[in-house]
């Protein structure tokens, strides 16, 4: 059963078409990757389905409800999460700080899940007094995805989270992704790092100027001559 | 030498005092405009108007013959409202429009409670009323004044600290921090910016009306322009503060507060202390002080005393 349904999805930026009728399924239990070269719209269509980009036309189902057209707090309410580009910790708040607000909406208790992403990242225990703002790239990648755990998600969907890295920081990374996807969590990831994200995913959409082009899984999308000189460079068709 | 000091320090002290005690007054209303920057990153030009209209509201309210146990949370909580249904009329419906287009709402909202409030009250000067035990006099040292200008400093040191609690340590506070630096985000997060920014208004306004409480028992008259200066000076302690900050909006209106009082003062001040020979009318310049103050601030330092030194928000 697809956790996630995306039915011909149009988005404009002032008469400009950034998605130009984009459908795709996320199966649950899946990791499924988006690639596709800058400007492609990656981020954007994962802005949409968080409900941060008013669509255009389109329908966008999840868990069985339509959810386009929703605020952004409902959809997050279901337990559809995203780790946004770039990060955007709050700087101000402290780690623990950032990591309550990821719990925002939960009137439960909290500890266990503090302890899990702590144990998940270490250093973000040992920091978690210092302001966000402080921390390292890596550091605060890791308080981004810890955040977004707090949330209890289902589905979890991350913008660019090797973005600006460094190789060994995004190693660990992506060790994390697919610690997430054995606990459960149905995860859509957005990279251009293709190479790292096919490596990991069951399957792969490729984007192209706001349409869909190839599909397949991660495996085949790999070793595909087109993808290869396209997004994978030849260096890296070892 | 010794005995010329002591007259010169009881000359300075009842301006000292009432400079405190305005400090405070600016420092209720330098909040709200601070606070709202933080998160709208918008100077809310109708806050001294909400201000005047918390004095109005006082005016009217005694006068039907409420009780003043009644008619002050009354006028506190209609205070609360009116900054809270301003935010939903004239500022929600511009969240995604440039920045300039709120701030000139925010001048057609100033004008608009002003000739409100001068339809309904004709333009006359109305009496404020006198609250009892805070409009009586007491003497300290050297200055009899009312126990209003007393009391006001210690009642803003309390809604401040109160304010930086609720700010520091309750949920809603810890939304208001995230919301002021990252919009998307907070969104992100579940966090329900329009209620966040409906609270800040509410809290805004509250302090405001607090603020004209204590001040219009000291003035004793509203007229509908009577925001506008308090608001000004406001905002100047919050601009020299840095804009923002609350601890620097509070520490720049007591800044502003005390050197007003004393430039009033400082004829008699330096008279008595024989410096000179005649008045000079220095009196005159302490609006002047105030504002040129301001430049000073943003030349030397825009960010002010307390700013935050990151860049604007994209």
């Amino acid at each position: 059963m697809s956790l996630l349904k995306v039915m011909n999805l149009k988005v404009s930026y002032g008469g400009i078409e950034a998605l130009k009728g984009v459908s795709f399924e996320v199966e649950k239990g899946q990791i499924v990757t988006l690639i596709g070269a800058n400007g492609a719209g990656k981020s954007t269509t994962l802005r949409a389905i968080s409900g941060l980009v008013p669509i255009k036309s389109g329908t966008i189902t999840y868990d069985g409800n339509v959810i386009s057209g929703q605020q952004p707090q409902q959809i997050v309410s279901e337990g559809l999460c995203m780790v946004p580009e770039g990060r955007r910790v709050f700087p101000n708040l402290t780690v623990y700080e950032n990591l309550r607000i990821g719990a925002y909406l939960r009137k439960d208790d909290i500890t266990a899940d503090v302890e899990h992403v702590y144990q998940l990242f270490p250093r973000l225990k040992e920091r978690s007094w210092q302001l966000a703002g402080t921390l390292s790239g890596g550091e605060q990648q890791m308080l981004a995805v810890g955040r977004a755990l707090m949330m209890r998600p289902k589905l979890l969907m991350m913008d660019e989270p090797s973005l600006g890295l460094a190789p060994l920081i995004i190693r660990n990374i992506f060790e994390i992704i697919q610690t997430l996807h054995e606990e459960g969590i149905t995860i859509l990831l957005v990279e251009q790092n293709a190479n790292a994200a096919l490596k990991i995913a069951d399957y792969a959409f490729v984007l192209e100027t706001g349409s869909l082009g190839m599909q397949g899984s991660g495996h085949d999308l790999l070793n595909d001559p087109g993808i290869k000189a396209a997004y994978l460079g030849k260096s890296s068709s070892k | 030498m010794k005995g010329c000091v002591y007259p010169v320090w009881n000359t300075i002290f009842p301006y000292l005092l009432s400079g405190i005690s305005v400090g405070g007054q600016y420092a209720l209303i330098a909040i709200g405009y601070t606070m709202v920057y933080g998160i709208l990153r918008l100077i809310n030009f109708a806050h001294g108007d909400v201000f005047m209209v918390a004095g109005i509201l006082m005016v009217y309210i005694s006068a039907s013959g409420l009780p003043l146990f009644l008619s002050i949370p009354l006028v506190l909580l209609v205070t609360s409202l009116i900054g809270y249904l301003i935010e939903r009329i004239a500022y929600k419906p511009l969240r995604q429009a440039p920045r300039m287009s709120v701030m000139i709402s925010a001048i057609g909202v100033s004008y608009t409670l002003q000739n409100l409030v001068l339809y309904i009250t004709g333009g006359l000067n109305q009496l404020y009323p006198t609250i009892p035990w805070i409009s009586s006099s007491i003497t300290i040292g050297s200055a009899t004044t009312k126990i209003v200008t007393v009391i006001t400093p210690f009642l803003t040191i309390a809604l401040v600290v109160g304010l930086v609690l609720l700010i520091n340590n309750t949920k809603i506070g810890m939304a208001m921090r995230a919301v002021s630096k990252d919009f998307e985000t907070s969104q992100l997060m579940g966090i329900n910016i329009n209620r966040v920014i409906s609270v800040t208004f509410v809290i805004g306004s509250f302090l405001a009306g607090v603020g004209s409480l204590l001040y219009f028992s000291n003035y004793t008259t509203v007229i509908q322009t009577s925001g506008a200066m308090p608001g000004l000076k406001a905002f100047v302690a919050a601009v020299f503060g840095g804009i923002g900050s609350i601890p620097g909006a509070v520490i720049g209106a007591f800044i502003i507060g005390i050197a007003e009082n004393i430039i009033k003062g400082l004829d008699i001040i330096l008279f008595k202390a024989g410096l000179i020979a005649k008045p000079l009318g220095l009196a005159t310049f302490s609006d002047a002080f105030t504002f040129a103050l301001l430049i000073i601030i943003l030349v030397v330092k825009p960010t002010g005393l307390f700013g935050e030194k990151t860049t604007d928000k994209v």
